[in-house]
């Protein structure tokens, strides 16, 4: 049975991983390759960068990140930040990773999604998609409206409408952050993780709240979700992998188990 | 990518026809033991004691680009003559005659057609899932039964002959995770990005591949840690 996936997101800025509320406060939190080596080592199902460096120079110290962890980290890794071509995502995928995560520049430009899909597959394509909610009576149907350029910005469009036509346009998954909760521990934005997973059949990634093993459970069982993603509380330590992975196994959800903890 | 340090260590190469990510694969390999090669052309292919085409996409624009290189006609003078082959995921895919995805011809080294996951709860299938052996294999020793591996695909292959099938994963249909016959073998999933036991699967083809081409396995890690 396919596996429920726990997915450590790490932020990185400048050639360090960075974690702060959501591109605020950023506090530094190690090495990536080392970071990633480790999660993989304690049972990280992928892992994702997402690369905040605002200058452009930065690039090229993201590249050399990805290739110096696709050595060392033999589970999947996708990159997202920045991407703004066909060529963009070509060099991030030359540098090892498996995956790119397209955000702002796909809801400017959606056609860059079919154009992505078709060079390298749909499954090497994420849409992350970044909501927040709205009150009644705007011009988002669904209440739950797509934000760009870091959670910033509202974009005007329906989150719903995004995803359908994001999966129609060739995205092999979805990464759905809840803008109101990202960082803030309140728990994962379970509606609107159910309303996009019962919209589409291509995999959706949870993100935005967690805080504890419990939400990951709820990410799943209540928003439908395939995999679950967090950064903070893996990075300060508050809870393990193995930790999030044995509630969502007692709470009767297929997840991986490590081959030492099989052999145990 | 050339070849790594030492003389004990074994040729490989990988079939380049600008498929996707090849880093994970070569270090995977490169971990195994291989000293690797990256052919973009069948007369750089060399004489490997194990030859290894990866791959994720469509069928008919990776065939249009194998037979660009020529490796159409050297991928089945190698097969043909039973040396050491692993295909994977489209590697494994474009083993069969043709595929429904595209419609595209592919090689035909062996019977049967890629077909779409139909009746699959999600696609593409992503994810970490159980793979069931149906027989004993070299490739699989030391891996538990049942263990998981990664795998990320909408079609999968469905040979005319069962008896090729090595093993089998479910996503609401169930569907061939490996094949295998005589030293060809082709996984659906990616033990490139399969942590500790798709390395070992790796290591397992490179030392069964240095035997059958005759070269000492003794400089090779046992396992993989």
């Amino acid at each position: 049975m396919l596996r429920r996936r726990v997915i450590p997101c790490l932020d990185v800025a400048n050639g360090r991983v960075v974690k702060g509320t959501r591109f605020l406060d950023l506090v530094d939190a190690g090495d990536p390759p080392g970071l990633a080596e480790r999660y993989a080592r304690e049972g990280a199902d992928e892992l994702v960068f997402l690369d905040i460096t605002a200058a452009p120079e930065g690039r090229g110290t993201l590249l050399d990140i990805v290739e110096r962890t696709a050595r060392r980290a033999f589970i999947p890794l996708t990159v997202g930040g920045g991407v703004r071509s066909v060529e963009d995502m070509r060099d991030v995928l030359r540098a090892g990773a498996d995956k790119v995560s397209l955000n702002t520049r796909a809801v400017e430009d959606p056609e860059l999604i079919r154009r992505c899909a078709a060079r390298f597959g749909s499954q090497a394509v994420v849409v992350a998609i970044d909501a927040r909610r709205v009150p009644p009576g705007t011009a988002i149907p669904s209440g739950f409206e797509v934000v760009v350029r870091g959670g910033r910005e509202p974009a005007g469009l329906d989150a719903l409408v995004w995803a359908r036509r994001a999966a129609a346009l060739g995205a092999g998954e979805l990464l759905v952050t809840s803008i109101d909760r990202d960082g803030t521990g309140s728990g994962f934005d379970t509606e609107l993780l159910r309303a996009i997973s019962s919209l589409v059949t291509v995999p959706v990634i949870a993100s935005g709240g967690a805080a504890g093993p419990d939400d990951f459970v709820a990410a799943v069982r209540e928003g439908g979700a395939d995999a679950v993603l967090a950064a903070g509380i893996f990075h300060r330590r508050e809870w393990s992998i193995a930790a999030v992975k044995a509630a969502m196994a007692a709470a009767g959800l297929p997840v991986r188990a490590l081959p030492a903890d099989r052999e145990a | 990518m050339t070849a790594g340090p030492g003389a004990s260590r074994v040729p490989v190469t990988v079939v380049d026809y600008g498929a996707g990510n090849l880093v994970s694969i070569e270090q995977a390999l490169v971990a195994a033991g291989a000293a690797v090669r990256r052919a973009g052309r069948a007369d750089e292919i060399g004489e490997p004691a194990l030859l290894v085409v990866p791959g994720v996409g469509a069928s008919a624009p990776a065939m249009e680009r194998l037979r660009a290189g020529g490796f159409v006609t050297a991928i089945l003078d190698w097969t043909a003559a039973d040396r050491p082959y692993l295909g994977i995921c489209l590697g494994l895919q474009l083993l069969f005659d043709e595929s429904e995805e595209d419609g595209a011809r592919t090689l035909g080294v062996l019977r049967g057609r890629t077909v779409r996951l139909e009746g699959a709860p999600t696609l593409p299938h992503i994810g970490w899932n159980q793979v069931e052996r149906r027989r004993d294999h070299p490739a699989f020793a030391g891996i538990e039964a049942g263990a998981d591996f990664y795998f990320v695909h909408s079609y999968a292959g469905a040979p005319d002959d069962a008896s090729a099938v090595l093993a089998e994963t479910e996503h609401g249909v169930r569907f061939p995770a490996a094949v295998a016959r005589g030293n060809l073998l082709g996984v659906q999933f990616h033990p490139e990005r399969s942590g500790t036991d798709g390395l070992r699967l790796v290591a397992n083809v490179v030392r069964a591949a240095a035997t059958a081409t005759g070269l000492s396995a003794a400089g090779l890690p046992p396992e993989v840690a």
